[in-house]
């Protein structure tokens, strides 16, 4: 018995040590081979010669123009979705429907979302490659993360608040924007974040529907590249290790900062402690 | 002696469970009215009736009036937002929101359109005062109410109540949840507000219904045994059953 015990730790120990050591290796990998060409220039200069030289400024700034376009179409639509299913849909066939389709949303491959991007932004609606159209298709393939979190915050705020606040004369549209949501802050940032995490890091939807221009972006109808498209541009047509490591190697960062942040609101901040 | 609460022949129904039948009361003005029983005798259901809170729970239906000032607050015209204005409601466990003290009590006067911050500012005060916490309050009146102690937190949740000017104020066992000098405290609070107010006290504990009311209902299995001046109930009880449960030999 104790030596099947033993082994059974064993194994169990050595996977989590796999999975960690993965992990770390990949992580490393792209630090040590990115990091010693992350530089000033690297960080300030427009990309040249299709980004075999200079930096990649341009780059960064349409990568923060979509993702905020994104997250800023994604909150409130998430936000009143998650109310409506927590405060006032009754638990019945078509909320369960709703909810059904919303997980299947989260699960869906990004290069469909891009596909319908391409196909209704880009063509039908004809906004081209730009910035909004990349922002909104992202928008719809983030919306699922943000719903669940902000429901998940909703459903621990107390109903004694609500009672609290229906008590004194309040209406039900004045107790949750003026009492649930703000209780609910931290959830809502936490899903936001989650959700930028996963815009920056997407490649397929946005290079189908974002483009891939180098110069900066001036408008929302502007064509541009985020770094993961610019990523995946450099290293299959080679242009350049040192730059692809370096753009990878920013990236993870980022993405690395975004999930300790993340982390960090839900768990040290907690959940409804709006104070 | 003016009558502010008149019920008649109320019954309440949960899904198929009746938990109330057939209560006839009144209740007077500025006087404290104690709501004594064991648990699940419908007390606490009755006071929910009187502020319409039991609307937020579904499958429940009622039958019956209730009127306040000769007005049924179960009738269709009836402005539910302006009842629960006029009738307060203190809960058994303190629940302040999670925001600052200041904006815990203005909140009600905001949502009923006070704008003015000078107002908005004697409202604090003078609320504060009222029930005994200013001094412990007034340096801090910036911090988050969830920093105060569960007295402190239940005498705020008063004041909160008194904000919005109510004529009644419910409580639900508002000092099960306390040590007994933040308990008599708000027992002492309790006379003073009759002043101005009409106060029914929801109590699972029978000295207290002695102390601090003037009448004194008894509830058993979501019938009103008895309902009477409250010295009457506790010295000469006409239902064996009333004088049972006040001398403890059940509940």
């Amino acid at each position: 018995m104790k030596i099947k015990n033993i082994i059974f730790y064993a194994i169990l120990g050595i996977l989590a040590l796999l999975t960690l050591a993965t992990l770390i290796l990949i992580v490393g990998y792209l630090l040590i081979n990115g990091l010693p060409h992350i530089n000033m220039e690297f960080l300030t200069q427009d990309p040249k010669m299709m980004g075999k030289e200079g930096g990649i400024f341009t780059i960064i700034v349409g990568t923060i123009y979509v993702t905020l376009v994104a997250i800023i179409i994604s909150t409130p639509i998430g936000i009143a979705a998650a109310v409506y299913y927590t405060e006032y849909a009754k638990e019945g066939i078509i909320v369960q429907i709703i909810r059904f389709f919303t997980e299947i949303l989260a699960g869906i491959p990004s290069v469909i979302f891009g596909l319908f991007g391409f196909a209704f932004f880009v063509v039908f609606l004809g906004m081209g490659w730009s910035v909004i159209s990349g922002g909104l298709t992202l928008a719809i393939m983030i919306l699922p993360t943000l719903i669940r979190a902000t429901e998940e915050s909703l459903k621990t705020v107390p109903m004694s608040y609500r009672e609290g606040s229906l008590s004194l004369g309040a209406t039900k549209w004045q107790t949750i924007v003026k009492v649930i949501i703000p209780c609910c802050k931290n959830g809502i940032l936490t899903g936001m974040i989650l959700g930028i995490g996963r815009a920056i890091g997407e490649t397929a939807a946005v290079m189908l529907t974002v483009g891939g221009a180098l110069k900066l972006p001036t408008s929302l109808f502007d064509s541009t590249r985020t770094m993961s498209v610019h990523l995946y541009m450099l290293s299959s047509e080679g242009l350049s290790q040192e730059k692809t490591f370096a753009t990878g190697a920013l990236l993870i960062i980022i993405v690395l900062i975004i999930n300790t942040t993340a982390n960090f609101i839900s768990s040290r901040l907690g959940g409804n402690n709006g104070n | 002696m003016e009558t502010k609460f008149k019920i008649k022949n109320l019954n309440l129904y949960y899904g198929n469970f009746q938990a109330l039948m057939n209560i006839d009361m009144e209740i007077y003005e500025n006087k404290i009215t104690a709501l004594i029983g064991p648990s699940g005798c419908g007390k606490s259901t009755f006071l929910r009736t009187l502020n319409r809170m039991n609307d937020l729970i579904p499958n429940v239906s009622i039958e019956g009036t209730i009127k306040l000032d000769n007005k049924d607050i179960y009738n269709k015209d009836y402005d539910l937002i302006e009842l629960r204005k006029r009738v307060g409601m203190v809960f058994q466990k303190p629940n302040p929101f999670p925001k600052t003290i200041y904006d815990n009590i203005v909140y009600g006067p905001k949502i009923h359109g006070v704008k003015d911050k000078e107002k908005l500012d004697y409202i604090v005060e003078r609320t504060l005062k009222e029930v005994a916490l200013w001094d412990e309050t007034k340096d801090r009146l910036h911090k988050s109410a969830l920093g105060l102690s569960g007295g402190q937190q239940q005498r705020l949740c008063i004041a909160r109540c008194l904000a919005v000017e109510p004529e009644v104020i419910l409580m639900d066992e508002p000092t099960s949840a306390l040590d007994p000098v933040s308990t008599s405290k708000i027992e002492g609070l309790l006379e003073e507000l009759t002043e101005k107010y009409t106060i029914v006290i929801v109590t699972h504990n029978m000295q207290q219904a002695g102390r601090v009311s003037d009448y004194t209902s008894f509830f058993l299995n979501g019938k009103v045994i008895e309902n009477d001046k409250t010295e009457v109930i506790f010295s000469n009880p006409k239902d064996k059953k009333t004088e049972d449960y006040i001398t403890g030999r059940f509940g």
